[in-house]
């Protein structure tokens, strides 16, 4: 096991390196020139623009560019944002935020959906069944930024539950609406995930084996049935807490949160590479430690799941 | 494998140690009926199938979302996109326009029509991408382990972690010229088909340490066939289910895509794009936004449905249990 | 000015107002509830650089340094110039100035405000390439490679004199703008540059002061409270300015109908249709100095010569902006009747050839079938817009009429991401129509000809040339009388008329809003509230 942990540490290596250098790659290639756009419609002076590319690093080749921001990384100088504000400032700022936005949200799915999803599993076919069957495929089919609209005109101002953005420090009680947004999305997945998950399991021989040994649903259902229907809804959860943490862009936005995916999106727009990278290399940092997590976890639930080579 | 569950139960005399041949039952049933059909996972599907409402239910409504993204012409007279009058903006139903008209003055009919073709093509291409990458990823990974483990998994570590608004943003920008249902498809395939690889791989972790498998392999089987014969087939059912939300979920991220100005232009027709547009007049017009959205909830629900029947009619275990 | 990618934003240049309009002085009913110790919420965005006046050419930015500090002058609601640290400004010729500054006025670290401090950050915009260093560009020893300008000279502590390298009549009126802001010593490295650190915690001598080093929230917001020292025209009536930051006017219209913002400057397009219901007394919708057009560039082809000259008019009488501008803007647009604003001082509706942008199908096809005999059309007219703006339902509704009218194919092209919009526009690579707008600097005429339309001006992108609107532009300029500058001003729009270089739209309303408890709410000729005036 301790190897195993090992192992996957050192791994994380290559992938931090591979996914910064295609990040960087990425913002590199994006057309258009971020120098310009600052300017608006207005057209600068080209010593100005020399200038400014000299300031970013615009001017040199990619390749450079890439390996003056590595190099920085390991000074702890992750650079600055056009505004002037150090990367590191920006980062402290935004993923407490977004951190928390996505474990309320997740919760909400986890509780919401495996619960739904184990009743719709157990009585196949039935009311509940096809009712929840109908609710999860609208929520799916209806962009998220349709719901988040609609979410916030009803609970935040018609009938003013929450308040409809975010206040300032970004406290739990005004994240819950963007949260239960944000959860809507994936609850429809984490629904049919586990029902069909509950569905194959109640077929196998142990849960026959379980109920012929007279053991009451009560037992049966928590005990074998969930805990081996697990698998894939955990990997689901831990892959969508990943995206939350990521992309949660429309949502942020529109209850302007001030996490992550607002301040990806806008540098990105604005073209800020090292605002860009830094971002996403925490995200990985974080979806690797997750995956990790997520491995470890596959033991528990399924003994004959064994990491020993 | 799992398909021959209805093993005949055989009564036989105990006072024989050898029963004849002609006394038992077992010549009617090692007799080798040469014209039936070969029993198969697919012909069992098959039959499991048809007799399934939910099946011809979605099959009805993928076949007219396909006629109907094909020939858009046979549905409408209006075109979608010229004709169009503010006089007429946001306006209700009238003669010859049964569903009235778009902020544009377009007609929402023929927009949701000739849409039609734009999401599906979106949806299916970039199913087409995540489940083939997810496919291949996830089975290798999950079955081979080890050192393919790690540099697929990794792989798929990196393309997750990048945002596929990210992605979207730049494969959109850099191939603008040419921007399309392909180029689309690819900014959201391209950096969704992790998620299927590591359910995928989560399922192959689990069905390779079933007895069947381990009986392979102690045959000696070639393990590249018994991933394919007898990995895959049992480790597949869940995905489908992943599939088909994510070609929904892929009809819907264009519309995302839309409502952050990187989608198609406003030339092409798309649901996706009509719904961003349809946004803005929420409040006083809901119905511009309600026609392009009950139609990608129907192709959303068409594809689920058939997804939900397939998972069913290939997984012989979820079959025996109704 | 930037014109935000969100082409919609507030302007720049937020110090103008009267100093005591019937108003703001009307408040007697309200002194009892109104506490001159509130704060006020209102709307912006995270600025785009450091809080360096000559460096913020951006709404954002903009919008706080307005308030943080105070110029040579300011402008009232009305766009009218009023003296705010200005003793007096002089000139015989349009050309030398002599300023002199007010004695006793201080920053807020208490550094007096001396001629020095306005020739050393004029100095440094201009050594430094800061962003806005083109305002410099009339003054003598400017060039684009950052030499220090000679025509600024130091009299003595209170008084300096500017030269310029050319006449320009309007000099003057320029000084409100906030690239010519002065700084504190305090604000400068050994070698004379605006430190970064300023940028973060910028000192001034403003209405308002940014409230101590971690005032400044990045991404989030920014507390300003009353600066007392601060004895100008702008003095606050209310005790400090929070400024939230909003990704898009969407979240901050919600906050504002929920009571969470007093005032919003800008109304998202999904509540256009409903925000006068949803305010009532409390909306605000008036014209402002915000010019919006789309032009196309003479490289495309059929757009030269006669042959263009024909399709550039034909097109123009094709767009029903009145419909558009109801119908899509719901009424926060006014139709475009000339080439500036209708807020500014010398603006005129009936400009000469102004009827080509009254909506006239017959001519329209008339003009492109004259046109089509000189050279048959072929292929598709197209608008390009940047697609992170709200341009695609205006685009969509001018290319339809275009195409109901002429009968051509017609059609937006959107483009991802602002940065590649305007790359292609400034290498001229762009092969289509574009977007495109202006939002005043300072409220005058030649603001919104002279940087466009100009041959070789830094924003003519459409690369427009004619002498005879040159000639009548530096005409305007040498002027000493401003009505008189004014008259040549329009008379060169006529000149534009004819050959449409840009194809006028409309003005961009203030359309925004307020909130139960604040009163003495006015928005200026540039969009923005008058902040100071406002009670809570």
């Amino acid at each position: 096991m301790g190897g195993y942990i090992l192992r996957r540490v050192l791994q994380a290596i290559p992938v931090l390196l591979g996914t910064t250098f295609l990040i960087y790659f990425m913002v590199f290639a994006l057309p258009g020139d971020p120098v310009l756009a600052l300017f608006g419609d207005k057209t600068p002076s080209a010593a100005q623009i020399a200038q400014l590319n000299a300031e970013y690093n615009l001017d040199k080749p990619f390749i450079v560019q890439y390996f003056l921001y590595l190099g920085g990384i390991f000074i702890g100088d992750l650079g600055t944002s056009f505004s002037g504000q150090p990367v590191s400032e920006i980062l402290a700022q935004a993923f407490p935020v977004t951190l928390r936005l996505a474990v309320i949200a997740v919760f909400f799915e986890m509780v919401a959906g495996i619960t739904i999803g184990l009743i719709s599993g157990i009585r196949k076919g039935g009311i509940f069944d096809a009712s929840f069957l109908v609710v999860s495929l609208i929520l799916i089919s209806l962009p998220v930024f349709v719901i988040a609209f609609v979410a916030q005109y009803v609970f935040g101002i018609q009938l003013g539950w929450f308040r409809p953005t975010v206040g300032p420090g970004a406290p739990i009680q005004d994240l819950i609406l963007p949260a239960l947004v944000l959860a809507t999305i994936s609850f429809a997945q984490i629904v049919r995930l586990t029902r069909s998950s509950v569905i194959e399991t109640q077929s196998l021989d142990f849960v026959r084996t379980a109920y012929s040994k007279g053991l009451s649903r009560r037992r049966v259902i928590p005990v074998h049935i969930l805990r081996n229907s697990l698998i894939p809804v955990v990997t689901y959860l831990a892959v969508d807490f990943g995206v939350l943490i990521v992309g949660a862009t429309v949502t942020e936005g529109i209850f302007n949160v001030p996490g992550v995916g607002r301040t990806l999106y806008q540098a990105i727009l604005r073209g800020e590479g090292p605002t860009v990278v830094s971002f996403v290399t925490v995200m990985v940092l974080f979806y690797l430690i997750i995956n990790l997590v997520i491995d470890l976890f596959y033991a528990v639930l399924d003994p004959r799941i064994r990491y020993v080579k | 494998m799992s398909s021959n569950d209805q093993e005949p139960t055989i009564k036989r005399s105990p006072n024989h140690f050898v029963a004849p041949l002609e006394e038992t039952p077992l010549a009617v049933i090692d007799a080798v009926k040469v014209d039936e059909k070969v029993s198969n996972l697919w012909t069992d599907a098959w039959a499991f199938m048809r007799r399934r409402p939910m099946f011809w239910i979605s099959s009805f409504l993928i076949l007219l979302v396909v006629v109907v993204g094909l020939f858009p012409f046979l549905f409408t007279q209006t075109p979608p996109n010229n004709e169009c009058f503010l006089a007429n903006s946001n306006g209700g139903p009238e003669a010859g326009h049964i569903l009235g008209f778009t902020k544009q003055g377009c007609d929402i009919f023929s927009r949701v029509i000739y849409g039609t073709s734009t999401s599906l093509s979106v949806g299916l291409i970039v199913t087409l991408i995540t489940a083939s990458l997810g496919i291949v990823f996830g089975a290798f990974a999950g079955f081979y382990g080890g050192w393919v483990d790690s540099v697929l998994s990794r792989i798929g570590d990196i393309f997750f972690s990048i945002p596929y608004i990210l992605a979207a943003v730049v494969v959109m920008s850099v191939l603008a010229k040419y921007r399309s249902v392909w180029t689309i498809s690819l900014a959201i395939g391209l950096f969704a088909w992790p998620s299927v690889a590591r359910v995928l791989r989560a399922e192959v972790l689990r069905v390779k340490n079933a007895d069947y498998v381990q009986a392979s392999i102690a045959l000696g089987v070639s393990r590249f066939k018994i991933l394919l014969r007898h990995v895959l087939p049992n480790a597949i059912p869940p995905v489908i289910v992943v599939i088909t939300i994510s070609l929904a979920a892929a009809i819907v991220a264009e519309a995302t895509l839309s409502f952050l100005g990187v989608g198609l232009g406003s030339e092409t027709m798309s649901w996706g794009n009509d719904i961003s547009q349809a946004q803005r007049d929420l409040r006083t017009a809901p119905q511009v936004l309600i026609y392009p959205s009950i139609a990608l909830s129907l192709t959303v629900l068409s594809f689920i449905m058939m997804g939900e029947v397939l998972r069913d009619a290939l997984d012989p275990k979820a079959r025996a249990l109704r | 000015m930037k014109f935000s990618r969100f082409g919609s934003a507030a302007a720049i240049i937020a110090a103008g107002a009267l100093v005591l309009t019937g108003c703001s002085g009307g408040g007697s009913s309200s002194e009892s509830t109104s506490s001159t110790s509130s704060i006020i919420t209102t709307n912006g965005s995270e600025p785009e650089s450091g809080l360096i006046p000559s460096d913020t050419n951006e709404v954002g930015g903009g919008k706080i340094i307005d308030e943080v500090f105070a110029g040579l002058r300011y402008y009232a609601a009305d766009g009218k110039p009023v003296d705010d640290l200005a003793e007096s400004i002089d000139t015989d010729d349009s050309t030398t100035f002599t300023i002199k500054v007010k004695a006793d006025q201080k920053f807020t670290n208490d550094e007096p405000v001396t001629a020095e401090s306005f020739v050393m950050a004029w100095q440094d915009a201009v050594v430094n390439l800061r962003k806005n260093a083109s305002f410099f560009s009339d003054i003598e020893g400017y060039n684009e490679t950052g030499q220090p300008l000679t025509g600024l000279t130091v009299v003595d502590d209170n008084t300096f004199t500017v030269k310029l390298s050319a006449a320009a009549s309007d000099f003057p009126l320029r000084l409100g703008y906030s690239a010519f802001y002065p700084l504190p010593a305090s604000a400068f490295d050994e070698a004379g540059k605006v430190t970064d650190e300023f940028g973060q915690n910028p000192i001034g001598n403003g209405p308002y002061k940014v409230d101590g080093d971690k005032a400044w929230k990045h991404n989030e917001s920014i507390k300003l409270v009353k600066n007392d020292e601060y004895k100008g025209g702008r003095e606050a009536k209310n005790g400090g300015l929070t400024v939230t930051f909003y990704k898009d006017f969407d979240s901050a219209y919600a906050d504002l109908l929920s009571g969470n913002l007093d005032v919003l400057d800008q109304i998202p397009d999904s509540a256009l249709s409903t925000f006068q219901d949803d305010l009532g007394d409390r909306a605000v919708n008036q014209p402002a100095a915000v010019f919006q057009s789309f032009t196309i560039p003479s490289r495309l082809p059929h757009f030269s010569g006669e042959e263009g000259e024909l399709r550039r008019t034909a097109i123009s009488y094709a767009i029903n902006r009145d419909e558009i501008t109801k119908v899509i803007f719901n009424g926060t647009r006014t139709p475009a009747t000339d080439f500036t604003s209708p807020v500014i001082d010398g603006y005129s509706k009936d400009i000469e050839g102004s009827d080509v942008l009254k909506y006239n199908e017959k001519k329209a096809k008339e003009l492109w079938a004259e046109a089509d005999a000189i050279s048959p059309w072929d292929g598709s007219f197209q608008i390009a817009y940047n697609a992170d703006g709200p341009h695609q339902a205006w685009v969509d509704a001018v290319t339809n009429g275009i195409k109901n009218v002429l009968g051509i194919e017609s059609s937006g092209v959107p483009v991802a991401v602002f940065g590649d919009f305007r790359a292609g526009i400034t290498d001229r690579s762009i092969q289509t129509a574009f977007r495109s707008g202006w939002q005043a600097d300072y409220p005058g005429l030649y603001n919104f000809l002279a940087p466009l339309y100009a041959t070789g001006a830094s924003s003519n992108d459409g690369d427009y040339s004619s002498p005879e609107f040159d000639k009548l532009l530096a005409e305007g300029s040498s002027e000493t009388d401003l009505d008189a500058a004014n008259k040549k001003f329009q008379d060169a729009q006529a000149v534009l008329f004819k050959d449409l270089p840009a194809i006028p739209l409309w003005y961009q309303n203030v359309s925004g809003g307020f909130g139960e408890g604040v009163q003495n709410v006015e928005f200026g000729w540039n969009s923005v509230p008058l902040y100071y005036e406002i009670t809570k």
